[in-house]
């Protein structure tokens, strides 16, 4: 029975791409054969974090609509055993995705796969509706700054209230939080929410914390996942929270500041 | 998800300042004076008129007072508590509202001594509508939900996050931080209070009377807090 887990913040840009792609290729690499799928439709870009964007055939409305099934749709990764992705199509928009359609979609993926990850759109519209409608996890990821936390709480709402297990009364949409873009410096100057806000505000757990960080731009313009970079900072945050989501207990790293040259002199 | 229709019907609730005409021979002149205090403030303000105890209107009185209200800027928008034909004389609906009816009954705060012992046979028999149980909510309240317990008390074990907003007839309790909007006694009731462990709110009210978080006491912030209405003013109150 696979697992559907939604990736999903409500506000654009914190980061939501970059972590299913993450995920998915942690996922990949322990062993699970996983599927990341693209709900952005219109606005395709896991194909370009995943490196596979001149692979791209067939995708996801195609699929929907018949014009293809879901092999020729599918895109196997080069450098993972195991990890898939069904890219999102660039010429239509959100409301080519039908309910019906993505349902029968993630029964297909899901009889091939042990997790499908569904990569949502920003905003709480048709499209995020649809990718966490049948998801059975979370992940919310969230910025250290008011708007994004606020827009997470939104969408914990509807993930309690607008998903299948909801609207079913089966057990809750298991939610986990990961704070990315984290810069414990600014945190440390105010300009930042810290972590422990965060948690205070949504009161949900936290899986990990990503530490702001120069590698995951380089890995997005390499097409690589970041979490493939295992000699970056963020890889390795994305590393400890795919082992923590698989149930590996392993203690929460870059909360504190890395303290330069100056400031160990200066600080002691 | 059809994207093609016109309209939608949404069941929204609103809390809306309700005039009660205690004495419709003297309501104009004190209207006029507190007008004369707070200039446009009720300018377009929407209201719904009810008619004290022991007071009737007739069809043309009624109209009258309406057109009167209309004059001074106020916009009544329905009754409640009289027949709907007298309602229509004005252009007006009826507001099916039990929580105002049953508060037409009751005597009025200013001729309380008085009234107490006419009014004897009032309490239980009169009350056709009793207090429905209170609703529980255990999950935290996130931004963008709104929760309402019509007809008694809501109790909220988790946080209230802001952009949240929880409404109750009767009271309010909040088990948790309070970040987001509470409404006690939407329906009129001016006994209704807001109860939270930790006051960050946007904005309270009971029976209509708010207060923005600016205007909340500084030292109370963040603090357990108790809401209510004495004397017409919404006070705060450490718990």
């Amino acid at each position: 029975m696979a697992r559907i887990v939604v990736v999903t913040s409500g506000k654009g840009g914190v980061g939501k791409t970059t972590t299913s792609a993450a995920l998915a290729a942690g996922l990949a690499k322990a062993g699970y054969k996983t599927v990341v799928v693209d709900f952005d439709v219109g606005l395709r870009n896991l194909d370009l974090i995943m490196g596979c964007e001149r692979r791209v055939v067939y995708d996801f409305v195609n699929v929907i609509n018949g014009e293809a099934n879901l092999n020729q749709a599918l895109i196997r990764d080069k450098r993972v055993e195991g990890l898939e992705i069904l890219p999102a199509s660039q010429t239509r928009d959100k409301d080519a995705l039908t309910f019906e359609g993505v349902q029968s979609v993630l029964e297909g993926l899901a009889e091939n796969h042990d997790y499908i990850i569904c990569d949502s759109p920003a905003g709480i519209e048709r499209g995020a509706h649809l990718a966490m409608y049948f998801a059975d996890d979370a992940i919310v990821v969230t910025n250290p700054e008011v708007s994004s936390v606020r827009d997470s709480d939104r969408v914990l709402g509807l993930l309690a209230s607008k998903t299948r297990r909801a609207e079913q009364g089966d057990a809750p949409v298991a939610e986990h939080l990961v704070v990315t873009r984290y810069a414990p410096s600014r945190v440390g100057k105010g300009e930042m929410l810290s972590v422990e806000d965060i948690c205070e505000i949504l009161s949900i757990e936290l899986l990990g914390v990503v530490p702001e960080s120069n590698a995951v731009l380089n890995a997005s313009n390499a097409g690589v996942p970041v979490i493939l970079e295992d000699g970056t900072d963020a890889g390795q945050a994305y590393d400890d929270l795919v082992a923590r989501y698989l149930g590996e207990p392993r203690p929460q790293r870059f909360l504190d500041e890395k303290k330069g040259l100056l400031g160990r002199i200066f600080k002691g | 998800m059809s994207a093609t229709e016109a309209f939608t019907l949404k069941g929204r609730m609103a809390t809306l300042s309700v005039l009660e005409i205690i004495d419709p021979g003297r309501l104009f002149d004190q209207l006029d004076q507190r007008l004369a205090q707070v200039p446009g403030f009720f300018d377009g303000m929407p209201l719904v008129v009810m008619p004290g105890p022991g007071v009737d209107f007739s069809h043309e009185g009624f109209a009258a007072m309406v057109d009167g209200l209309r004059e001074r800027g106020l916009l009544p928008v329905a009754g409640s508590g009289l027949p709907a034909a007298v309602a229509a004389a004005a252009g007006l609906g009826v507001m099916r509202n039990p929580a105002g009816h049953e508060r037409a009954e009751k005597p009025s705060p200013a001729n309380n001594g008085a009234a107490t012992a006419a009014t004897g046979q009032t309490p239980a028999g009169a009350r056709d509508n009793p207090r429905s149980p209170a609703r529980r909510v255990d999950q935290p309240v996130r931004s963008g939900q709104q929760i309402y317990a019509r007809g008694g008390d809501l109790v909220v074990t988790a946080p209230v996050s802001a952009g949240a907003e929880v409404m109750a007839d009767g009271h309010v309790h909040i088990y948790g931080p309070l970040r987001g909007r509470a409404l006690a006694g939407v329906q009129g009731d001016r006994d209704a209070r807001i109860f939270c462990q930790s006051l960050e709110a946007e904005l309270v009210a009971v029976a209509g009377q708010y207060r923005l978080s600016e205007q909340l006491p500084v030292p109370l912030r963040g603090k357990p807090a108790m809401m209510g209405l004495q004397q017409d003013e919404l006070q705060v109150e450490a718990l």
